[in-house]
């Protein structure tokens, strides 16, 4: 079946199997790898994303749920010129990565939680990550990371 | 020997962009180079090569503990649509030159039954690979799996060490046991001398501790990329791994590929923690299939493979004899282990509990009355293997875990007994019981810092003000001590130790034409942030900007000799190699200086990247001239060849031994057996600190994976061998709002081993955080007459624990 998305601003239209998931869409057949995968139970959050400005679990969506709609991926955050998005900025100047592999995830994750509140206390950003995991920081610079971006 | 100095203690100061040049980098926060990568979406993991052409491997794997494998007959895998090949165990069994790899064979006859790539005859534990499938697509190679006809004929699992033991089932035939090994270390004045003390001695403890197993659970799953090139011969093997170097010469072997064919490249790696620090069939699969089928084919892992077919770790039964005299002075112990090896001996599986040996005594002056035996069993789990830390959190545990035992029974508290036991920092470098020597220490400074960051005369006094009878909300402190065995290692000891390898480390660092440097390391860096740090150390060297620095990594093509990262190891022995190329360069500069300004040798001052003759301040040359002069060689001295490249291999003369104290407090609530962590104070002394930001990180993450330890994680299998844990729904990796935040705090006492002074982090945080956690729940709950509660301390278990003891006739004598 074909499935239009606009992903990052950019209209992409592929025929996919009716059980493709966005998260596969975006990678295999829009080709942008910045979104990682990393369980098979909806657990880790890896793979969330923006569907029409709200973070998502992309490996619960369908790609033919989000046809003709819009959404965003890590590599839609930084501007054109090479700026990176405060959030992504926060983190960088946070140490709130070290391997990065939940980092797209968790940056995704993070402006979303910032949008529905825009001054987190820190049990609210930690509870607002909660489906978001991350196995090399324990959690305290991305918290951290999100909290001086909302500060900033 | 360049003195580290200006280093900056404030631990919220992160520095903006880049240190001018010259200035002297290290021990500056700087921001990481691998970020804006990282954080982009640009960085690409193995799974993300785009690889034309590629076949995709699906892995059938067993869904019994431990089977007969009768039949396979894969004919409907083949029938499907975009399926090109399939094949059991047994099809390809006449591929491998030989079986898969264990670097470790401790013992002269320790048993190692053969391990294959697939199972051909029987499987030996759930996850074990019976057969596979090369399709089109990752999708149709996986629905392919489902097409495939395997008969088996189940045998009794074994899951239970002590049942392991017993030998009532034997899981691999041809050794006839399910002992791999018995390795004992026994050190004593006389004969006996461990026995007298657990007689004469005014105090013993005696306490069995269960280290559960655990799942790595590396965020990146593994992935694997072979790319033949068919008509020239040569190999490139992709991998998810910490171990390119390894890697190479162990599928040189195992598939009989000429070394000089073979090559490794890492791409971005996603954590590893130990997971990837092996020699995996899915790796020896895709290059051998690759290799005949003339095609790439690549494979990628699914959490819950991961969970089954990636090694686990920990998994070992503890049982720790301490004595005391009347003091509370240690005067002798005591340990015997049964370690789970699991279905088969992975990379460096045998050699886990031989890393934790040596750490038994922890930080204290212990008496040679010490005797260690480890016996080592399979079972019919997945292998287990080394996970951060390796040996050491399990005897950092045990001892730390025996120590506030013995606190209890003298009834005196457990910060004061371990300060009558410390090795004083006057006795540095120390001889310990083992022979082995302590570079350097301060335990009591690292003590009393985290002492002081907690308040812990007020805490002890608000405890006993909280802990009243009938109070559900129990207040406990945990205060755990540990040194750290790292920067893996002096060669000749991993040679006494009966390791395959050595421990040494490679650096090459050359000055570009354009004075740009490159420093190529051995090291395989997978969120380390070896980049900065390692472009920090040139940097400061050379007096240059760190972003004038490019660091290679990863690829065996580029950096050919290295031992890769694991045990603490990159910084202590290779980025200490780094330092030791950029004064070679450096000399051979000076010589180029000397030459082309005409003067002696002796008279030239290196600073700032600049050259210039004492005493004659107008006489100056700066390294990018002198780099240009190596490059032309227009006008080099005789016996200087061109170009500023030198290769260093440093070989450590001694391990590093970092050490430090956690601190923390925790409340139990004792209705329902939830413990909330208050406070988390780490002081961890790894010597000097290249990048402190990098530093912190590491400690958080670190004491965040031992407190997953204490409190959630384990892998949990039923008694018919089934992971009942085989993702991250049912395997609990704390989330942000399952976990404190870290208070890190400083002691530093560099090493002196190597001349930067440094000593290693990466697995700090988690041998500290375990018996911390554990430690400060026993404490808020001993005076309700609970001895001890096996980890993971989850609410029911602590529930059960509390309302145990209470049943129990005497309860209050239980204190």
């Amino acid at each position: 079946m074909d499935v239009t998305i606009t992903i990052n601003g950019e209209e992409h239209t592929h025929d996919v199997e009716a059980r493709t998931l966005l998260v596969h869409y975006v990678r295999e057949h829009a080709g942008l790898t910045g979104t990682n995968i990393g369980c098979d139970t909806s657990s880790c959050g890896a793979c969330s994303l923006h569907l029409n400005g709200e973070a998502v679990k992309s490996c619960t969506v369908l790609a033919a749920q989000a046809d003709g709609q819009e959404i965003t991926t890590i590599e839609g955050m930084a501007d054109a010129d090479g700026t990176l998005h405060p959030m992504q900025q926060a983190f960088m100047e946070n140490h709130g990565l070290q391997c990065g592999y939940c980092t797209p995830g968790m940056v995704m994750a993070a402006t979303s939680l910032l949008e529905e509140n825009p001054n987190p206390t820190e049990q609210e950003v930690r509870i607002g990550l909660e489906g978001n995991l991350c196995r090399c920081t324990g959690y305290h610079n991305i918290v951290k990371s999100v909290l001086a971006a909302a500060s900033a | 020997m360049t003195i580290i100095d200006d280093l900056v203690t404030d631990n919220e100061a992160a520095s903006e962009g880049s240190i001018a040049a010259g200035n002297g980098v290290l021990g500056k926060r700087l921001l990481r180079k691998e970020d804006p990568a990282l954080l982009t979406g640009e960085a690409v993991f193995t799974n993300d090569m785009k690889v034309p052409g590629a076949l995709h491997l699906a892995v059938l794997r067993s869904p019994y503990a431990h089977a007969k494998i009768v039949s396979v007959d894969v004919s409907g895998a083949l029938a499907m649509d975009g399926v090109l090949h399939a094949y059991s165990g047994a099809d390809l069994a006449d591929q491998w030159a030989a079986p898969m790899p264990c670097a470790w064979p401790v013992t002269d006859d320790m048993k190692n039954p053969a391990h294959f790539p697939l199972a051909a005859t029987k499987a030996t534990y759930v996850g074990d690979g019976v057969a596979c499938v090369l399709a089109t697509s990752d999708a149709i190679a996986r629905d392919a799996l489902e097409a495939i006809d395997v008969e088996y004929e189940p045998l009794p699992a074994v899951i239970d060490l002590e049942q392991a033991l017993a030998d009532d089932v034997v899981i691999h035939d041809e050794i006839g046991t399910n002992v791999s090994y018995t390795w004992p270390l026994v050190i004593e004045e006389n004969e006996g001398d461990c026995q007298k003390a657990m007689n004469e001695s005014a105090h013993v403890v005696k306490e069995r501790y269960v280290q559960q197993r655990l799942i790595p659970m590396a965020m990146e799953p593994r992935a694997v990329v072979a790319i033949p090139q068919p008509y020239g011969g040569d190999m490139t093997l992709y991998s998810a791994t910490q171990v390119p170097h390894i890697l190479k010469v162990m599928t040189a072997l195992t598939l009989g590929i000429p070394e000089q064919q073979m090559r490794v490249v890492c791409p971005a790696v996603g954590g590893g923690f130990g997971s990837k620090l092996n020699v995996y069939a899915e790796e020896l699969l895709c290059v051998q299939l690759a290799r005949t089928l003339k095609v790439p084919v690549r494979w990628n892992e699914e959490r819950g493979e991961n969970a089954q077919a990636t090694i686990h770790g920990r998994a070992q039964i503890q049982d720790i004899e301490l004595a005391a005299d009347e003091n509370g002075k240690i005067t002798g112990l005591r340990v015997r282990l049964i370690g789970d090896m699991g279905a088969y001996l992975q990379l460096v599986t045998p050699g886990v509990p031989l890393l934790g040996a040596f750490l038994y005594g922890g930080v204290y002056e212990i008496p040679k009355a010490f005797d260690f035996s480890c016996t080592s069993v399979f079972t019919t789990m997945t292998p287990t293997d080394a996970y951060r830390g390796a040996g050491r959190p399990e005897a950092t545990y045990a001892i730390e875990h025996a120590m506030d035992a013995l606190a209890r029974k003298m009834d005196i508290d457990p910060l004061e007994l371990r300060r009558r036991n410390f090795i004083p920092k006057e006795s540095f470098p120390y001889e310990a019981y083992t022979g082995l020597v302590y570079d350097s220490g301060d335990h009591d400074k690292a003590a009393t810092v985290a002492e002081g960051m907690v308040d812990y005369a007020v805490l002890r006094e608000r405890q006993r003000s909280q802990n009243v009878e009938g109070a559900t909300k129990r207040l406990g402190i945990g205060v755990s001590t540990y040194f750290e065995m790292c920067g893996l290692a002096p060669s000749r000891v991993l040679a006494s130790l009966n390791y395959s390898a050595g421990g040494w480390e490679s650096a090459t660092v050359r000055v570009l034409p354009t004075s740009k440097i490159q420093v190529v390391t051995g090291t395989a860096p997978h969120g380390q942030g070896h980049e900065t740090a390692w472009s920090m150390i040139a940097a400061d060297k050379f007096g240059v900007d760190p972003a004038d620095v490019d660091v290679l990594h990863s690829d065996t093509a580029i950096a050919p000799l290295g031992l890769d990262t694991y045990g603490s190891r990159s910084l202590p022995v290779g980025g200490v190699a780094i330092g030791m190329a950029c004064d070679k360069v450096i000399d051979k500069a000076r010589k180029i200086a000397a030459h082309q300004m005409e003067a002696n040798e002796d008279d030239l001052e290196f600073s700032g990247g600049v050259f210039s003759v004492a005493g004659s301040p107008d006489k100056e040359m700066p390294l990018a001239a002198i780099a240009f002069e190596a490059f032309t060689a227009h006008d080099l001295p005789d016996d200087v060849e061109p170009n500023l490249e030198v290769q260093v291999t440093y070989d450590p003369p001694n391990f590093s031994w970092p050490f430090g104290t956690h601190i923390c407090v925790v409340e139990v609530d004792t209705e329902t057996g939830h413990t909330d962590v208050l406070q988390y104070v780490a002081v961890d002394d790894c010597g000097n600190k290249v990048n402190p930001l990098i530093v912190d990180g590491q400690v958080h993450g670190g004491v965040i994976q031992g407190l997953a330890q204490a409190l959630y994680e384990e892998a949990v299998y039923d008694s018919d061998g089934n992971l009942q844990t085989s993702g991250l729904a049912e395997y609990l990796v704390p989330a942000a709002s399952d976990v404190p935040p870290i208070t890190t705090g400083e002691s530093i006492t560099p090493s002196p081993t190597n001349p930067l002074g440094v000593k290693g982090v990466g697995e700090a945080g988690t041998i500290g955080a375990a018996p911390c956690v554990m430690n400060a729940i026993v404490d808020a709950l001993s005076g309700l007459g609970v001895r001890d509660i096996q980890m993971p301390a989850s609410p029911v278990k602590v529930w059960t624990a509390i309302h145990e003891a209470q049943a129990a006739p005497n309860s209050q004598e239980n204190q």
